[in-house]
C-alpha cells in the first residue's frame, strides 16, 4: 500500500485566538466520504467550578462563560436563582431583563452576521482569505458594514445603560435586578432605536435581494429536516426570556407544546462522544441519535405561530413564502437571524415606551428555600437551560449547563457532513471546501468559547480517513 | 506619660508623642503609608508588613504600624527598594489563595484590590496555589469564604477589642494557617458569636460579607469603627 498523502494548507497571516474545533472526515472502501465529525477539542469546566459557591454569586459566576452572550447566561442563572430563593421577581424587574435579553441578541446576531459571516456573503466564499473579513466588507461595501457596527453598537450601549458596562454586567441577580431604569438611560435608548431599525431593514432587504446568489451553499449548508425546539408564549408568539417549551417537526406536527421548560430532561437526553468535549443533546422520546433537533433562529421562526410584532411578522410571512413553512436549510439561520434582529428591536420600543418600565421596584430578596432550580431562557443561539442544586445553607452543591450549541451539536456534525460529501471526493478535496465548512459552522454561530466570535478564522483542521483507519490527507489552518 | 520626638520622615520634621508609631506619626503629617491589616480603633499586629519602611541605622525594613517613635529617627516610606517589597506582598496575597475579583463579591470594594491596582500590580510571576478551601455559610446573616482571606486578623481584633466575643482566632501556621471560629467549629453553630457583624464591616476584602450579597455588592462601612472605640472607651 502506498503511503497515506499527507498536505497541509497555511493560511496566513496569523494571529492567536481562543478556541478550537476540529473535522475528521471518514472515507469508505470506494472513497466516498462515509461519515464526519465536528470535535470540539476544548475544555472549560464551568460546572465544577461553579461547585461551592454560594448561589448569589452564581448569574456573575455564569455570565463569565462567554463574553459575547454574557447576558443571556445572567438571565438563565438569575431564573434558576430565583427559583431557589423561590421568590417572585418584581413585574418590572422581568421586564427589565427582557429588555436587556434583548439587546443582547440583537448585539450577538449583528456580530454573527456582519462581523463573522457577511465577508463570505458579500465577497464570496473563495474570496482570498486575507481580505475576506470585515475590513474587506468594509471597502468593498461600506453602508454594509457601518450597519454592523451601528446595530452591534446599539445593542451593547442598551446593556451598558441597564447595567454599567457593556460586558458581565452585575445587573441581573437573584430576585430581579440590582437597580431600576433611569428617565434619562430610557430616552437615550429610546432616541438611538429608530436609527437601528433603519439598518436591520437595509441588510434584510440587501439579503432577500442577493438570495438567488447562495443558491448552491444553500442546498447543502445543513438542508434536512429536523425537529425545532424555542420558547413561545401561550398565543404562539415569539418568547426569548419566558415561555413555554414547543418542539415542532419539519412537517409542523407538534411534537411538545405548551409545556413547562423547566424539567427539560422529560425532553432532552444528553450524550457524550468521545471525540468531542461538547455534549450531544437530543429529543428523548426520539432517542440518540434520531432525536436530532435544532434550536436558535431558524429554529424560533419555526415554531413559532408570529412574531408578535407587524413589521417582524410582514418579514416572517415573506420568509415563509419564500422558503416554505418550516425551511430546513441551516442556510436560513442568517435570513432568521436577521429578522430577528428587527423583531427585538420593535419589542425594545414596546418595552421601553411604557412608562412602568421605570418603576422602582426592582428586586425581590430572600434566603434560600428550595434546593433545585431551573432557569430557561432563549440565548441568541438558541434555548439555554441553567439548573443548579444547593445545600441548606445555599451553597452549590451540582450544576448542569444545557447550552445552545450543543442542541445544535448533532445538526452541525450533519451539516458538516453533507457539505463534506458535496466538496470531498476520496482525496480529492475541491477548491473552497474548507471555506465552506466553516461557513456551515458559522452558520449555526456556535459559541466555542469565541472561537468562532473572533474576528477572522478559527482554527480548523480536517482529517480525511481511509477505510483502514490511515490519514489520507490533513488540511490545517491556524485561527488569525 | 508620652513625651515629644522629634524625626524625619521623607525629609520632612515631624514631631510626636513617645506613644505613637511610625504610622500614626507619618498620617498625621499627611504622609501615606499603604496598610491592609491596620484598621484605626484596633491594636497593631504587624501581619501584612505592607506598611515596611526604612529607617537609617537599622538593616531591616520596620512594620511602620509597630514601630514606635524615637528621637532622631530618619524614615523613608517610599522607595524603589519598598516598593518592590510591597508588590511582592501584594502578590503573595493573591497567589496564595483565590482572588478572583471578576466574579468576588467585594470587586471594585476590597482594600486587596486597591492596593494591587496602587502599586500597578498587574500580573503575577509567581504560580498560584489554587487551594482547595472552604464556604462556611452557615450563619442566618452572614458568610465566611476562605479563598478570599488573607489573615490580616482584623476581624479577630474586632470581635475580642470591641465588641468583647472573641469568636474569631487563627488556626494552623504558614500556608496552613486559616481563620476559625469558636475553636473550629461552623460559624451558624457558635456559641460566642453575637451576629453584630462588626467583622463583615472591617473585612478589607471579600472572606466575610452578608449572605445574599451577589458579585460586586459586598461594601463594608468601615469609618464607623473610631465611633464605637470611643463610645466603648466613654462607658468604660
Amino acid at each position: 500500500m502506498s503511503e497515506p498523502i499527507l498536505s497541509e494548507i497555511v493560511i496566513e497571516p496569523v494571529t492567536r485566538i481562543e478556541g478550537h474545533a476540529k473535522i475528521t472526515v471518514f472515507l469508505d472502501e470506494a472513497g466516498e466520504v462515509k461519515d464526519a465529525h465536528f470535535h470540539v477539542t476544548q475544555f472549560r469546566g464551568f460546572e465544577r467550578i461553579a461547585q461551592g459557591r454560594p448561589v448569589h454569586e452564581m448569574p456573575s459566576l455564569m455570565a463569565r462563560i462567554c463574553g459575547i452572550c454574557p447576558v443571556s447566561h445572567l438571565v438563565a442563572s438569575a431564573k434558576a436563582c430565583d427559583e431557589i430563593l423561590g421568590v417572585s421577581v418584581p413585574p418590572v424587574a422581568v421586564r427589565l431583563r427582557r429588555v436587556m435579553n434583548l439587546a443582547q441578541i440583537v448585539q450577538s446576531h449583528a456580530l454573527s452576521f456582519f462581523h463573522l459571516s457577511s465577508p463570505d456573503l458579500l465577497l464570496g466564499f473563495d474570496h482570498e482569505p486575507a481580505s475576506r473579513n470585515i475590513l474587506g466588507v468594509a471597502e468593498r461595501a461600506p453602508d454594509l458594514a457601518r450597519d454592523g457596527i451601528a446595530v452591534r453598537k446599539f445593542g451593547q450601549e442598551i446593556i451598558e445603560r441597564l447595567g454599567g458596562k457593556r460586558i458581565h454586567p452585575a445587573w441581573v441577580v437573584p430576585g430581579g435586578v440590582s437597580a431600576p431604569l433611569e428617565p434619562e438611560q430610557r430616552d437615550a435608548i429610546l432616541a438611538t432605536l429608530p436609527d437601528a431599525r433603519v439598518r436591520a431593514v437595509r441588510t434584510l432587504e440587501w439579503f432577500k435581494a442577493n438570495l438567488a446568489s447562495w443558491v448552491e451553499e444553500a442546498s447543502v449548508f445543513g438542508s434536512f429536516p429536523s425537529l425545532y425546539m424555542g420558547l413561545v408564549h401561550e398565543d404562539g408568539h415569539a418568547a426569548y426570556s419566558d415561555g413555554e417549551l414547543r418542539v415542532v417537526d419539519g412537517d409542523g406536527h407538534l411534537l411538545v407544546d405548551k409545556a413547562d421548560p423547566k424539567p427539560y430532561w422529560d425532553y432532552i437526553g444528553e450524550a457524550v462522544e468521545p471525540w468531542s468535549y461538547l455534549k450531544s443533546t437530543y429529543y428523548k422520546p426520539l432517542g440518540y441519535p434520531d432525536g436530532l433537533y435544532r434550536v436558535g433562529p431558524l429554529a424560533r421562526l419555526n415554531v413559532v405561530d408570529r412574531l408578535g410584532t407587524p413589521a417582524a411578522d410582514a418579514e416572517l410571512a415573506e420568509y415563509r413564502a419564500r422558503l416554505g413553512r418550516y425551511p430546513s436549510s441551516s442556510f436560513q439561520y442568517h435570513w432568521a437571524r436577521l429578522i430577528e434582529i428587527l423583531h427585538c428591536i420593535d419589542m425594545l420600543e414596546d418595552l421601553l415606551s411604557d412608562p412602568g418600565i421605570l418603576g422602582t421596584d426592582v428586586r425581590a430578596r430572600a434566603a434560600v428555600n428550595r434546593r433545585e432550580g431551573v432557569g430557561v431562557s432563549e440565548a441568541p443561539r438558541g434555548t439555554l437551560f441553567h439548573h443548579y442544586r444547593v445545600d441548606g445553607d445555599g451553597i452549590v452543591q451540582w450544576v448542569n449547563l444545557v447550552i445552545a450549541t450543543g442542541h445544535n451539536n448533532l445538526a452541525m456534525n450533519r451539516a458538516v457532513l453533507q457539505v463534506a460529501r458535496h466538496y470531498i471526493r476520496g482525496d480529492q478535496v475541491r477548491d473552497g471546501a474548507l471555506n465552506r465548512v466553516e461557513a456551515v459552522i458559522r452558520a449555526y454561530d456556535p459559541c466555542l468559547s469565541c472561537s468562532t466570535h473572533a474576528v477572522g478564522q478559527m482554527p480548523l483542521e480536517i482529517d480525511v480517513v481511509g477505510p483502514d483507519g490511515d490519514l489520507v490527507r490533513k488540511m490545517s489552518r491556524p485561527g488569525r | 506619660m508620652s513625651e515629644v520626638r522629634t524625626l524625619v520622615i521623607d525629609g520632612k520634621d515631624v514631631a510626636a508623642t513617645s506613644d505613637q508609631t511610625v504610622l500614626s506619626a507619618a498620617e498625621e503629617n499627611g504622609i501615606h503609608i499603604p496598610t491592609l491589616c491596620h484598621l484605626e480603633g484596633l491594636s497593631d499586629v504587624g501581619a501584612c508588613r505592607l506598611c515596611v519602611v526604612e529607617v537609617e541605622g537599622s538593616p531591616k525594613l520596620l512594620a511602620a504600624c509597630a514601630t514606635r517613635v524615637e528621637e532622631g529617627m530618619k524614615v523613608t516610606t517610599s522607595s524603589e527598594r519598598l516598593v518592590a517589597y510591597r508588590r511582592n506582598i501584594v502578590e503573595l496575597f493573591f497567589v496564595e489563595r483565590n482572588h478572583i475579583c471578576a466574579v468576588c463579591v467585594a470587586n471594585n470594594h476590597c482594600q486587596l484590590q486597591d492596593q494591587a491596582r496602587d502599586l500597578q500590580l498587574t500580573h503575577f510571576e509567581l504560580p498560584p496555589l489554587h487551594p482547595e478551601l472552604t464556604v462556611d455559610a452557615t450563619h442566618e446573616r452572614f458568610v465566611l469564604d476562605q479563598n478570599r482571606c488573607i489573615l490580616c486578623t482584623r476581624c479577630v481584633r474586632v470581635c475580642d477589642e470591641i465588641e468583647g466575643a472573641h469568636t474569631w482566632d487563627i488556626q494552623g501556621r504558614g500556608a496552613n494557617a486559616r481563620l476559625v471560629c469558636d475553636l473550629g467549629t461552623p460559624w451558624g453553630s457558635s456559641t460566642t458569636c453575637t451576629s453584630c457583624g462588626k467583622c463583615v464591616q472591617v473585612c478589607p476584602t471579600g472572606a466575610l460579607f452578608e449572605k445574599g450579597r451577589t458579585v460586586a455588592e459586598a461594601k463594608s462601612r468601615r469609618p464607623y469603627l473610631p465611633y464605637l472605640v470611643k463610645a466603648k472607651r466613654q462607658g468604660s
